[in-house]
């Protein structure tokens, strides 16, 4: 045990139930008063493969894990074999001593337990969670209740499974228990959710992709407490067109995906840029090209983000670094999509919406920004027409002696196509007046974050989940850390204020080309190095410290 | 409110003779009379895709959504899921439906959701000046098939059959009163409606002789009956040589996209506030 920390691997195949058993175990941590984060490392398979998860807690709040354990659950000899060196002389093993024979440290008897039990072979994690409880002095009261919440079926026999692991299991290392007030732990998909339906989301449209699977499932599985519908329809492509059609109504819509269903959704993000219908995108990134690593990270759609689509049109790219900033963040692109008629694309990576974080209380903006509606009695009603501020008034059908008309093609203000030059110009600046506004609207918001030691004269440049890494090692090492979270319309005045007195700069990225640093490059700033990580995974504590040695002076 | 209060200013572009001019001022009367009895026209939503057809977005005083190519359907199932009370008709073409979204085609029909699809099927592509669509009979001659197509067409009411259309229908540019009564059936339909019309491309493929020659009148008795539904979709297959039949084809009442799946009671922002608390405290 690292100071006030403690980090628990537990491991199996898939299909024992591992993220369910890793997000119990930080709700037990949670519950002893620390903050936690958990990585769950899993292949693309929905039986057999090697699935693990790393829960860490400490007395503040984080957003990496490390490579190195205190204790290891396992649930099968692999997570033994594949982890035992990350185990200090001083670690614990606990295993299935049915189905691990090669291992030392406690055996737990799984298979008689949920025999006696009469219980499936899926609890056979609560067994293994009892016996951890027991050899982390954890106290059983409380721990049985986190438990309770944690299983809502089959909650009586898991507990009775769960106890019996516990007295099959010895006190080895006693975690103390820390004073942090408790706060709730979610995913960042499920924070995105939630912060979605803050905002008055009335419909949900997404074909299943991972990352962002679970924000469908949990908003399905929601619909009716929160007031929305939740649709699966048959493509990306439709999932996009449907939330336009929605919007061209005047109802809220927002859609999900990854990288390749989002290059499906490309087509229509111009539609809603040139007809000015508001959207929400949610683009999960996974390791690509293409298919890539299904189920495994990075942050190499930024640029893929900031371009998409032919022509030039408005749009706001916004990448949270953890949970609480994906709540936060997903309903202010929903308003500010509304606001300004243009597609949001709200940009987290597989970390974030897969990781499960302590949601922090966070400071929402203090009003939200409202979508600007036509003077009902103004005859004629022109979608299209001209402001100042390039924001054209909202009214939807039906609406007496009225034709609303929104149009892909080049329009004039009434909305009817149109290819006179004047017109052309006239409307492309129109709709681009929209970013003045939208800016100014940015800049007044946290759109630049910063962190570590906030006056140091070396910086680390990231983006998304990597805040969490850089942010624990920056304080550490005595370096500031700038993390613009929304990267279109850039914030040019919070980025130069986070950036005032640093003198060198390392950006560090889980991408192959450093997309954060060429992006900022556009506005002067050039990194001196860069510290990028393209295996699918994110960048551990120990290992990022390493690669900080290595490159930062 | 006159026939005209539904032509807009626009400048017409469509070549003389074209079928659309037919398919516009019948869908013009069908608005007309209905809003004569009291259907009001404000509530309908005309979604375009891309092709000639597309500009009747343009020609006509209506709320429209000029949508991308193919991409009506989705379009049309997002504004009738905003707004029930909206009328949405999709007006597409061959090209457009029947090849890059014939996906959404299916889905519509599969979902039951209460659109009109018209489908402005002159078996060519006219924006793009005459290449093959998926209608085309086979040997079509046109710019990308010189040598004449060497795919043979596909049966679009049969594929509406088969993807559960709860009203399919086929109409002719040189029949309107028949093409009239078809529309407006369609209109009335509660549930995903489907029509098919055989239009007349006067400059890259005019059919009028052909299919003049070879016309006739479904019995509309039994439009219930699938079996029959699907003789009569299979009796013409778009290029063979056969008689054409024209009318309603097959016609049932189902629960539709928005009857199955209806809107939830919305929560008071308090309620929905209530629930997201207790999700959370149950995770802490």
């Amino acid at each position: 045990m690292a100071g006030n920390e403690i980090s628990v691997l537990i491991g199996g195949q898939a299909g024992d139930g591992i993220a369910s058993a890793g997000q119990v175990i930080g709700h037990l941590l949670a519950g002893t008063g620390y903050r936690v984060y958990m990585h769950y490392d899993y292949p693309s398979r929905v039986k057999g493969g090697h699935n693990f998860a790393i829960v860490r807690a400490a007395e503040y709040g984080i957003g990496a894990v490390r490579e190195g354990v205190d204790f290891v659950l396992a649930l099968n000899q692999e997570t033994v074999d594949l982890h035992q060196g990350r185990l200090p002389d001083n670690g614990i093993v606990l295993f299935d001593s049915g189905r691990v024979k090669n291992a030392a440290g406690i055996g737990v008897p799984v298979g008689e337990i949920l025999a006696a039990e009469h219980a499936p072979a899926v609890m056979g994690n609560s067994a293994i969670i009892g016996a951890f409880i027991r050899a982390a002095g954890l106290d059983w009261e409380r721990s049985a209740g986190v438990l309770g919440r944690a299983m809502p079926k089959g909650t009586d026999q898991n507990l009775r499974v769960a106890r019996k692991g516990y007295e099959s299991s010895e006190e080895r290392r006693v975690i103390p228990p820390a004073t942090l007030p408790p706060l709730p732990v979610v995913t960042g998909n499920e924070a995105i959710a939630i912060g979605l339906a803050e905002s008055d989301l009335n419909f949900y449209f997404s074909y299943p992709m991972s990352p962002t699977s679970n924000i469908l499932h949990f908003l399905a599985g929601a619909a009716e407490e929160l007031g929305l519908r939740v649709i699966q329809p048959e493509s990306e492509t439709a999932a996009i067109l449907m939330a336009l059609g929605c919007a061209y109504a005047g109802s809220r819509a927002a859609v999900g995906t990854s990288g390749g269903g989002f290059c499906l959704m490309t087509e229509s993000l111009g539609l809603a840029g040139i007809a000015e219908l508001p959207v929400l995108v949610v683009l999960g990134q996974r390791a690509g090209p293409s298919t890539g690593l299904a189920t495994y990270t990075a942050q190499s759609d930024l640029h893929f983000a900031l371009h998409a689509g032919q022509g030039e049109f408005p749009r706001l790219v916004v990448a949270p670094g953890d949970a609480q900033e994906a709540r936060d963040w997903a309903g202010t692109c929903l308003d500010l999509a509304w606001k300004y008629q243009l597609p949001a694309i709200l940009l987290p990576d597989r970390q974030i919406c897969e990781g499960f974080y302590s949601l922090g209380t966070g400071s929402p903006s203090p009003h939200r920004a409202m979508p600007v509606l036509a003077d009902p009695s103004a005859r004629p009603y022109h979608r299209y027409a001209p402001s100042g501020s390039g924001i054209s008034p909202l009214s939807y059908p039906p609406v007496p002696g009225e034709a609303i008309r929104v149009n892909s093609h080049v329009h004039d203000s009434a909305g009817i196509t149109t290819e006179d030059p004047g017109l052309t110009r006239g409307m492309a600046e129109k709709r681009m007046r929209k970013m003045a506004g939208l800016l100014d609207e940015i800049e007044g918001l946290p759109s630049v974050s910063l962190g570590g030691v906030r006056d140091a004269k070396v910086a680390l440049l990231c983006w998304g989940s990597s805040k969490g890494a850089c942010e624990e090692l920056g304080g550490r090492r005595g370096l500031r850390v700038v993390r613009p979270i929304v990267l279109w319309p850039f914030p040019e005045e919070a980025f130069a204020r986070a950036m005032n007195g640093v003198e060198h700069f390392y950006a560090v990225e889980t991408n192959e080309s450093g997309q954060l640093a060429a992006h900022v490059s556009r506005f002067g700033y050039n990194a001196d190095d860069t510290i990028l990580k393209y295996d699918g995974r994110p960048f551990m504590l120990d290992e990022l410290e390493a690669e900080l040695h290595r490159v930062v002076p | 409110m006159t026939g005209n209060d539904l032509i807009s200013e626009a400048k017409n572009t469509w070549c003389p003779g074209c079928g659309n001019f037919v398919i516009q001022h019948t869908l013009k009367n069908v608005l007309t009379e209905m809003a004569a009895e009291g259907a009001p026209v404000e509530n309908t939503v005309l979604v375009a895709g891309i092709g000639q057809h597309g500009k009747m977005f343009d020609f006509m005083e209506l709320n429209g959504f000029y949508s991308l190519h193919g991409r009506t359907v989705p379009v049309a199932t997002g504004i009738r899921l905003a707004n029930p009370d909206l009328r949405v008709i999709c007006v597409t073409g061959d090209g457009d439906s029947y090849a890059e979204g014939l996906d959404h085609l299916v889905f519509g029909a599969k979902r039951n959701i209460d659109i009109t699809v018209l489908i402005h099927d002159n078996r060519v592509y006219g924006l793009t000046t005459g290449q093959f669509t998926p209608t085309s009979p086979h040997g079509f001659r046109g710019h990308s098939t010189p040598g004449g197509a060497t795919e043979y067409p596909f049966n679009p009411l049969d594929l509406m059959l088969s993807s559960g259309a709860t009203f399919i229908a086929r109409g002719y540019t040189h029949r309107r009163e028949q093409l009239k009564r078809i529309i407006r059936s369609a209109l009335e339909h509660k549930g995903f409606s489907f029509v098919d019309i055989l239009q007349i491309c006067a400059t890259y493929s005019d059919m009028t002789a052909y299919y003049d020659a070879r016309v006739y009148d479904w019995d509309e008795s039994a439009s219930g009956d699938y079996a029959a539904a699907h003789t009569k979709a299979r009796e013409w297959d778009y290029n063979a040589d056969a008689r054409i039949g024209l009318g309603i084809m097959y016609r049932r009442r189902a629960p539709t996209f928005e009857e199955s799946y209806p809107a939830p009671p919305v929560p008071f922002a308090k309620e929905q506030q209530a629930w997201i608390q207790k999700f959370l405290e149950n995770r802490m």
